[in-house]
C-alpha cells in the first residue's frame, strides 16, 4: 500500500447548449429586469484606459462552412502594459480602467461577434521570453461538447509572430496563419474562428 | 478573506478521457462542430493561469432566487420548489471563494423562455429561468429555484432532456473556465440522453448528478439538492523556476 493521493475529478463539460444566452446575456434575448446589464457586454475599457482602442469582428463558423447564429464568445488579455488585471497577476498593477475580459453573443442573423478593446501589450512565457500581443479566445456553443480555447495574433506584428513560444510549438507551419488576424481597417481586425475541415482554427489544450 | 491568497502556479491537465470528446455523432450537432485536428498542448502561461475575478456589486439581492427574480410583485413561479446549494472546489478539494456561478434552466414544464424555443409547453410568466451568485470564503454557494422539466428536442425521433440546470463557472483563472449540467437523483432520463453520453465514463457522470439531500430541506417549504462543482486544481509551488519577467 501507499498513501492515497485523494484527488477529485474534475467535473465533466457539457455543451453551453442552444440557450446560453438566457443564463449569460439575457437582455441581448430580450429577458430585461432581472440583471442591469449583461456582464462583459459593451466596451472593455473605459475613458481613461491606456492603449490603442481596436475593433475585432468575426464569426464562429462550422464544418459547413456556415457561421453559428448561436454561440458565446469571451475574451481575457493583458492591459496596453502586458498586465492582467486578476489576482493572479504577479507582475505589478493592471490598469484599472481596463476589464480584461468579455463576452458577446453573435447576431443572431449573421452570427458575427464583435469586441471592443485595446492592442494587447507583451506578456512573458514562462521562461521569459516575451510571447506576441495576443487576446485568448473561448468558444462555447450547442454542438460543442466543451469550451475550445485558442488565441488571435496580430497580422502587423510579424516579427514578433516570428519568435512567439507558443506560435512555435505549432507543427505544422501553415496553421499558424489561422491564429493571425485579419486587419480590416484602420484599428479593426476580422478573426473568423473555423471549428472544422480546411483552414480549421489552431485548438489549444492550455 | 483567508484562502484567497493569489495562486499564481499552472493547472494540472485537463483529463480529455474524462470529459466528452469532441465528435459524438449521437449528440448530431456535434458531427460538424467538432476539430478534426489534435489540440496543440501548451502548458498554462500567464495568459491562462490568471483570469477574471468578480465583485460582489455585480450581484442583486433576488439573482439567486429564480423563484422571484422575474415574477410579478407578491407572486411566484409555479412548480417543485428547491434549493440547490453545493460548494465549488477544486481537484485538491480546496473551496474556491469568488467564484462566480451563472445558471439558467427552463421551467417546470420544460419551457425555456427564449425567442428560438418553440416547445408547446407554455411559459410561466413569473419564471424567467436564470440567476448568478458568487462563492463565500469556503466556496459555497446556494440558490432558490423551481425543478425544471425535462423536453423534447430535436436530435432523434423520441429524444428528450433528463431535468437540468445549466452552469457556467469562472474559477481563478481563465483555463479552469467550465460549463456544464446538473441533473437530478433518480431520473431515469439521465442515462439515455445522447448529450449525457458524451461523457464517456460513468463515473464523471455521477460526478453531474446532484442528490437529494433532505437534512438541509426545509419542511413545508422547499427540498434541497447538492451538487458540488469541481473545477481543475493547480500545482504546488515547489519546483517553479523564477526567472526575471515569470
Amino acid at each position: 500500500m501507499v498513501q492515497p493521493l485523494f484527488y477529485l475529478k474534475e467535473s465533466a463539460s457539457q455543451t453551453a447548449g442552444p440557450y446560453v444566452h438566457i443564463g449569460c446575456t439575457p437582455n441581448f434575448v430580450g429577458i430585461h429586469g432581472v440583471f442591469e446589464r449583461d456582464l462583459g457586454a459593451g466596451k472593455l475599457y473605459g475613458e481613461a484606459a491606456r492603449g490603442q482602442r481596436i475593433t475585432i469582428r468575426g464569426a464562429v463558423i462550422d464544418g459547413g462552412g456556415n457561421p453559428l447564429k448561436d454561440a458565446l464568445v469571451e475574451i481575457w488579455q493583458a492591459d496596453a502594459d502586458g498586465l492582467y488585471n486578476s489576482p493572479s497577476e504577479t507582475r505589478g498593477s493592471a490598469d484599472p480602467h481596463f476589464a480584461g475580459w468579455g463576452r458577446s453573443p453573435g447576431d443572431m442573423d449573421t452570427g458575427e461577434f464583435l469586441f471592443e478593446t485595446i492592442k494587447p501589450g507583451r506578456v512573458p512565457f514562462k521562461d521569459g521570453r516575451m510571447m506576441a500581443p495576443h487576446i485568448t479566445f473561448w468558444i462555447v456553443a450547442r454542438g460543442i461538447n466543451i469550451g475550445l480555447h485558442t488565441r488571435m495574433y496580430f497580422p502587423e506584428e510579424a516579427q514578433a509572430n516570428a519568435g512567439d513560444p507558443v506560435l512555435a510549438r505549432i507543427e505544422h507551419k501553415p496553421r499558424v496563419a489561422t491564429l493571425i488576424a485579419r486587419q480590416d481597417g484602420e484599428a479593426s481586425y476580422r478573426f473568423d474562428i473555423r471549428l472544422q475541415g480546411e483552414d480549421e482554427t489552431v485548438f489549444f489544450d492550455i | 478573506m483567508k484562502n484567497i491568497l493569489p495562486e499564481t502556479t499552472p493547472f494540472f491537465p485537463r483529463d480529455r478521457e474524462w470529459h466528452p470528446p469532441a465528435f459524438t455523432p449521437g449528440y448530431k450537432t456535434s458531427v460538424l462542430r467538432s476539430p478534426q485536428r489534435a489540440l496543440i498542448s501548451l502548458e498554462g502561461t500567464k495568459s491562462e493561469i490568471t483570469g477574471p475575478v468578480f465583485g460582489h456589486n455585480i450581484i442583486g439581492e433576488f439573482d439567486n432566487d429564480l423563484i422571484v427574480n422575474y415574477a410579478k410583485p407578491g407572486e411566484m413561479a409555479i412548480g417543485e420548489r428547491i434549493l440547490v446549494y453545493g460548494r465549488v472546489l477544486d481537484e485538491r478539494g480546496v473551496g474556491v471563494p469568488g467564484a462566480l456561478v451563472e445558471f439558467w434552466q427552463a421551467n417546470a414544464g420544460g419551457r425555456y423562455r427564449h425567442k428560438k424555443e418553440t416547445y408547446l409547453a407554455p411559459l410561466d410568466p413569473n419564471f424567467g429561468g436564470f440567476g448568478r451568485t458568487i462563492t463565500d470564503e469556503n466556496g459555497g454557494y446556494f440558490f432558490k429555484t423551481i425543478k425544471p422539466g425535462p423536453y423534447p428536442w430535436p436530435n432523434g425521433v423520441n429524444d428528450w432532456r433528463p431535468a437540468h440546470i445549466h452552469f457556467s463557472v469562472f474559477g481563478h483563472g481563465f483555463a479552469q473556465r467550465l460549463i456544464t449540467q446538473m441533473y437530478f437523483e433518480g431520473d431515469p432520463m439521465i442515462w439515455i440522453c445522447p448529450i449525457v453520453k458524451t461523457i464517456p465514463d460513468e463515473n464523471a457522470i455521477k460526478g453531474l448528478i446532484a442528490a437529494l439531500d433532505m437534512q438541509n430541506t426545509i419542511p413545508h417549504d422547499m427540498r434541497a439538492y447538492k451538487f458540488d462543482i469541481i473545477l481543475r486544481g493547480r500545482r504546488s509551488t515547489f519546483f517553479e523556476n523564477r526567472k526575471e519577467g515569470n
